[in-house]
């Protein structure tokens, strides 16, 4: 039987969360090794020496430590292809490339703007941190106009990248849970109807609704 | 044979990074110019190619892409066997080790460096003010993230390997943008970062995308 693969981070983390909303669809099993990042952990030297840049995830198997959310998932898709959802990164070269594309829209104009509205809405006010209304504002117009091509993507087909749940989906769960529930912000996405019916759907799956229980019991 | 067409602008820097694939593993392709100036991107018949009215996009046939790392990533499978060789195939690990330092230049390198080729290349062409605060937020940033691309060109001759893979190409676009600019001095003081630079900015194939900003 396999070693369960290792992933290091606080599942409250949005980038670990993608990883482990991934590793739940492939029924891949693994252990969580909590890293403290009140107390540094992330900067510690063993730490630096699997995650150069000093954040989390951080993730192990037997032949290969990984780091960045978006590589890890893809790698565990590419490794594990035949479990759990098998569609998840696309069963041939067009479908695969169709979900990169989402998946880069995904990290180049979702993510920017709505990591920067997670940490002045959700995060900020638990961690003291004054908020910054200017840059509230200004992403919460990025993110609209993202939402907006959004919207008439998801009147088109099912998902992101077509009619199946991928990847592309699923990298943006993390962000858009918290928006949705510690941000106040759930309208942005339940204001579009299209956009709504995807929200609903994708979080949803039984994957997803586990991480959550994870960040619960890790608060 | 289906024809492969590209829509862009020689002086947009996702633009480049496909171009510079494209020419790497000798594919033909047609050039369709975007007018950025008059708004091209942003009319209807642009937005049915890419959604979110930016450049490049990609068209093989009747199968449409965009987002240029995206693109490059289907280029470079497709045409495995054709010029150079821009992936690690040979094992899951490789090809993750390559799309691990992909990752690190689109969410560590890309967003620190574009934010400088836009106060310091950009601005400057159209006649804006350069925001000295965000300068110098992005250069600390900037300098962070190649001290650690120090660390690694000390351990392999390019990012993910001894090869030049899609991760160093990736790259292209923004470092010869900041060649030109008081930012240089970033990649100068590092001597294992000085050097892929300037490996990487002499192929012949990077020649000929900064070629077609001439004509």
């Amino acid at each position: 039987m396999a070693t369960p693969v290792k992933v290091y981070g606080p599942p409250l983390s949005t980038a670990v969360s993608r990883v482990l909303a991934c590793l739940l669809e492939k029924d891949v099993q693994f252990q969580l090794i909590p890293i403290n990042m009140s107390k540094g952990e992330h900067k510690n030297p063993d730490f630096l020496k699997i995650q150069p840049f000093g954040q989390v995830p951080a993730f192990q198997d037997e032949s290969i430590s990984l780091f960045e959310s978006r590589s890890i998932c893809r790698y565990i898709c590419e490794k594990y292809p035949d479990k759990g959802n098998k569609g998840l990164y696309g069963t041939n070269p067009l479908a695969k490339a169709s979900i990169d594309q989402w998946l880069e829209a995904e990290g180049q104009s979702f993510n920017p703007p709505s990591s920067v509205l997670v940490f002045q809405l959700a995060f900020a006010p638990r961690m003291k941190i004054k908020q910054d209304q200017t840059a509230i504002n200004q992403n919460e117009e990025k993110l609209s106009k993202v939402l907006d091509v959004y919207e008439k993507r998801l009147g088109e087909s099912q998902f992101l990248a077509g009619d199946d749940f991928s990847l592309a989906d699923l990298s943006h769960l993390p962000n858009t849970h918290y928006l949705a529930n510690a941000a106040g912000r759930g309208e942005l996405f339940t204001s579009k109807k299209n956009v709504g019916r995807w929200w609903g759907e994708i979080s949803n799956r039984d994957s997803w609704k586990k991480v959550v229980e994870m960040q619960k019991q890790r608060t | 044979m289906a024809v492969t067409k590209v829509h862009g602008s020689p002086v947009s820097t996702a633009t480049q990074r496909l171009l510079a694939c494209l020419y790497e593993k000798k594919v033909e392709f047609e050039f369709v110019p975007v007018n950025l100036g008059a708004g091209e991107h942003k009319s209807e018949n642009y937005l049915s190619l890419n959604p979110f009215g930016q450049v490049p996009a990609f068209e093989e046939g009747d199968f449409k892409l965009f987002e240029s790392r995206a693109i490059t990533h289907y280029v470079a499978h497709e045409y495995a066997d054709k010029g150079t060789q821009l992936l690690l195939p040979g094992s899951n690990k490789s090809m993750a080790t390559l799309q691990l330092w992909k990752e690190v230049e689109a969410h560590q390198f890309d967003p620190a460096a574009s934010k400088l080729v836009w106060e310091l290349a950009f601005k400057p062409i159209f006649g804006m003010a350069t925001d000295a605060a965000v300068v110098e937020e992005n250069e600390a940033k900037l300098a962070k993230v190649l001290d650690v691309y120090e660390t690694q060109l000390a351990k392999s001759k390019y990012l993910a390997c001894d090869s030049f893979t899609l991760a160093d190409l990736h790259h292209l676009p923004n470092i010869q943008c900041l060649l030109m600019t008081s930012a240089k001095k970033l990649f100068d003081s590092r001597p294992h970062v000085s050097a892929w630079v300037a490996d990487i900015t002499a192929r012949p194939a990077w020649s000929k995308v900064l070629a077609m900003q001439k004509q």
